[in-house]
């Protein structure tokens, strides 16, 4: 027995110490930890950019919008992380409401439009993802399709239709059909386009399956079809992308956001990073980056895509009143989730 | 004793978090989000999944076993290996090969038929095992009475081997129920490939661990309907009978058919996920393969595959030998407790260890011990298993005489008892270790900051149809793979001749 105990016991000293000696091979200094749901390649860009700049190291945890949210406001005071940064706004908007995340000093987020930021000023919006309808173009004709996204619902798109409800995006553009309409319409919109649509599991696949010609069109954001048109356009070369036009729900232009935490013991560095993604070096960064999305700090300019910013009529919505819970119930009830 | 007690524990942990959580959760909330339109979706998707993917491998797998080991089929030793092979590639891999080379499989047929490729070897290898070891003399009987082949087969050999395909069905079904990568890529949603969703969605919120209740009386159900079905007709003889050659059948005319299928199913599981791999690879290439990145992902999969392996081995040792050495109501409970961990999916243990260490253990919460600790309760079974049939070995006897000529217990260990054992724990070690190697679902949500497994660099690239840079990770998936592969098929033609 006393082996058995023995063995095990080397076993667990030998766990223990493989896991400083592993962790120390990075960790000759603090460093910030930032909850990224954001792309991971957008980040890889930027962090070291940031790091040459400001002498700061950067540790990067990534996740999706809601997992990192949620897995926050269960770590609460005990979070590990410094700064999080999201695709979508209304992941943001639940760590606020948790009360995490710590003021962000007004002089430091103001280069980015009022419009993109909530109103208690708690974080930041940094970049923005415009909502397209991708249809396969040897499909549909440019007339067919809708003026609006909420005809989607309609019985003559059934079977048409694509899109991935499990994923923080769509569940943004929801977030705006739901704070544009009302839970009542949201709610009939949501199950005409369930029975009416294919799911998707990533909005890569959706764009995949509308150029394969599995499905006519899908709702994605812009830059996937944008960013494979700039790889080896494989999956963009029998489709196009409409933009709803007038404010419709389908124009809705979704915030990426970025804030410090309460819990953070590194503030000072964290309110550095913030700063350094919305003024223009970070922005011209991220404007040139593969992530394709539009900064929001006016004096950076996204080149090369279908539509610039400035062309955009999305419908006026205001990021502190998206509300990812009530969406996620909705979602539940409808039976997506 | 403790230590056999607190590992039990351990390893009821993720049965005792479901319960617990469901319990807290309260009746009507709980009914409301189960009792709905989706949960029946997922579960008719999961059941008949389970029913046709389960019923596809035995056909598959017994038809394959009786074909190499009962005819005259030219080049057994090759087909043996090749209907083996399929092992080497992990589910999520195969899922893979084929989404990315047609889209036709992202539907039922397609996902039963990739999920079958992938686990066939399951009834297969036992079966084959099985047909060796059986006595022919009463098949011999049977048809000396006037039998045809087929009905000797059916009213024989099946009966007779039953207890290897049922073994292996029940595997098949486990593996089935908690597989989430090739699901996931085959865009076919069951109650594993929803948990992930719910924890994307919401992190560990109570609607995830209500999945997970399901799925766990599930994986339950299906050990207690084989217990069932195993039934208890005994399957004894007085006399060992002896393990002999049978009389191979003779294909004649139908060797060209049999050929052909065999060859279309190593195709099938082989060929189209090795075809598709080797096109990615060649584009991947092209586009440049991250080779630090690479590197560094493998060294953190040896290094988790390592730790894993030992600590489960040594975790092993005192529960088997509290089974074997004390036999009584406390080892037996203890070594059973063990075994029911075996059917719970990766899902649910990570699951559990998140809330816990989060809730109880913060300082533990997203560190490499919790991901080792995770492998330790997925895989403990597989030790254990390989660990027992050594230990089984050792006579007691042999360790008393070594004690009466003046030899301390721990020298007794060390000399008599440790020599004796140690392939059987260099066999769990290994196991371990190569089943650490290509997990997916529990490193997804265990693994601490910055930590990335060969596993889980390949699902972020194939996730997002990345596939050419999904490609080598795939590669060394498979290579790391292969060893496990070839002592099963070794082991299950050696062991009785």
């Amino acid at each position: 027995m006393n082996n058995h105990l023995r063995r095990a016991g080397l076993a667990l000293a030998a766990l223990t110490l493989a896991t400083p000696l592993l962790a120390a091979c990075s960790e000759d200094e603090p460093k910030l930890v930032i909850y990224n749901a954001q792309h991971e390649p957008l980040l890889e860009e930027l962090a070291p950019a940031f790091t040459k700049e400001t002498g700061i190291e950067v540790e990067l945890r990534n996740g999706k919008d809601l997992e990192l949210s949620n897995q926050l406001v269960q770590e609460g005071d005990a979070s590990p992380a410094d700064v999080f940064l999201t695709e979508n706004s209304p992941a943001m908007s639940q760590v606020e409401a948790a009360g995490l995340f710590d003021e962000l000093p007004a002089d430091l987020v103001a280069p980015i439009p009022e419009q993109y930021r909530p109103r208690s000023g708690l974080w930041t919006g940094f970049v923005a993802r415009s909502t397209v309808l991708v249809y396969n173009t040897d499909q549909v004709q440019e007339s067919e399709l809708p003026a609006s996204l909420l005809d989607l619902a309609a019985p003559e798109w059934k079977g048409r239709i694509s899109f991935s409800p499990t994923g923080a995006d769509f569940q943004a553009i929801v977030a705006a059909v739901l704070e544009l309409e009302g839970e009542e319409a949201t709610k009939a919109w949501l199950e005409g386009i369930k029975a009416n649509g294919t799911v998707y599991d990533g909005n890569n696949l959706v764009l995949e399956a509308v150029d394969s010609g599995e499905v006519e069109v899908g709702i994605v954001y812009h830059y996937y079809w944008e960013r494979d048109r700039k790889e080896n356009g494989d999956v963009s070369d029998h489709s196009a992308q409409h933009y709803f036009t007038g404010g419709d729900p389908g124009a809705f232009v979704s915030v990426s956001g970025a804030g410090v935490l309460k819990s953070s013991d590194m503030k000072k560095e964290a309110r550095e990073f913030v700063e350094f993604l919305v003024e223009e070096q970070g922005q011209q960064i991220l404007a040139d980056s593969y992530a394709l999305e539009y900064p929001l700090n006016p004096a950076v300019q996204l080149e090369g895509v279908t539509k610039p910013f400035s062309e955009l009529q999305p419908p006026q919505v205001n990021v502190s009143d998206l509300d990812a819970e009530a969406v996620v119930d909705l979602m539940t009830e409808v039976g997506f989730l | 004793m403790c230590t056999g007690l607190a590992i039990a524990a351990l390893t009821l942990l993720p049965l005792g978090y479901v319960l617990w959580t469901t319990a807290e959760l309260g009746r009507d909330e709980a009914v409301d989000f189960l009792w709905r339109p989706r949960i029946g979706e997922l579960l008719w998707n999961t059941v008949r999944l389970l029913l046709a993917g389960v019923a596809a491998s035995v056909v598959v797998g017994v038809a394959g076993a009786w074909v190499v080991e009962r005819t005259d089929v030219p080049g057994r030793g090759w087909w043996h290996g090749l209907l083996c092979a399929p092992l080497a590639v992990p589910a999520f891999v195969n899922g893979f090969g084929w989404v990315s080379t047609t889209h036709a499989v992202q539907s039922f047929p397609g996902a039963v038929m990739v999920v079958t490729l992938s686990y066939y070897p399951l009834v297969y290898l036992p079966t084959v095992a099985a047909l060796r070891r059986l006595d022919p003399a009463v098949e011999e009987v049977a048809t000396a009475l006037g039998k045809g082949s087929w009905a000797v087969f059916w009213r024989v050999t099946l009966p007779a081997i039953s207890p290897a395909v049922l073994g292996g069905a029940l595997l098949v079904g486990l593996h089935l129920l908690a597989e989430y990568g090739a699901l996931q890529l085959l865009n076919y949603p069951t109650l594993t490939t929803a948990i992930l969703q719910q924890y994307a969605t919401v992190f560990n919120g109570p609607e995830a661990t209500l999945l997970a209740l399901v799925l766990v009386t599930f994986c339950l159900l299906l050990l207690g309907v084989e217990l069932l079905v195993r039934g208890r007709r005994p399957r004894s003889r007085v006399g060992a009978g002896s393990s002999r050659q049978a009389a191979r059948t003779r294909l004649g005319r139908r060797r060209p058919l049999v050929l052909l299928g065999l060859a279309a199913l190593a195709a099938w599981a082989l060929g189209v996920p090795l075809a598709s791999l080797v096109r990615w690879l060649v584009r991947g290439t092209s586009a440049g393969i991250d080779g630090a990145e690479l590197t560094g992902a493998l060294g953190t999969t040896v290094l988790l595959a390592v730790l894993g392996g030992l600590l489960t081995t040594a975790a092993a040792v005192p529960v088997v030998w509290l089974a074997v050495r004390h036999r009584g109501l406390l080892g037996t409970a203890i070594e059973r407790s063990v075994y029911t961990a075996s059917a719970m999916p990766g899902i649910v243990i990570a699951l559990a260890l998140v809330t816990v260490s989060i809730r109880v253990v913060p300082e533990l919460y997203q560190t490499l011990a919790l991901l080792v600790v995770g492998y330790l309760v997925l895989f403990l079974p597989r030790a254990v298993v390989s660990v027992r049939g050594t230990f089984e070995l050792v006579p007691p006897g042999l360790e008393d005489v070594a004690r009466s000529l003046g030899c301390s217990g721990l020298g007794v260990a060390r000399r008599v008892t440790l020599p004796l054992v140690l392939p059987g724990l260099a066999a769990g070690a290994a196991l371990v270790a190569l089943a650490v190697s290509t997990e997916l679902t529990a490193t997804l949500l265990l693994a601490p900051l910055g930590t990335d497994t060969l596993a889980t660099r390949f699902w972020s690239d194939a996730s997002s149809i990345a596939y050419g840079a999904a490609a080598p990770y795939a590669l060394a998936l498979i290579v790391l793979s292969v060893p496990s592969t070839w002592l099963l098929a070794r082991l299950s033609i050696r062991s009785t001749r």
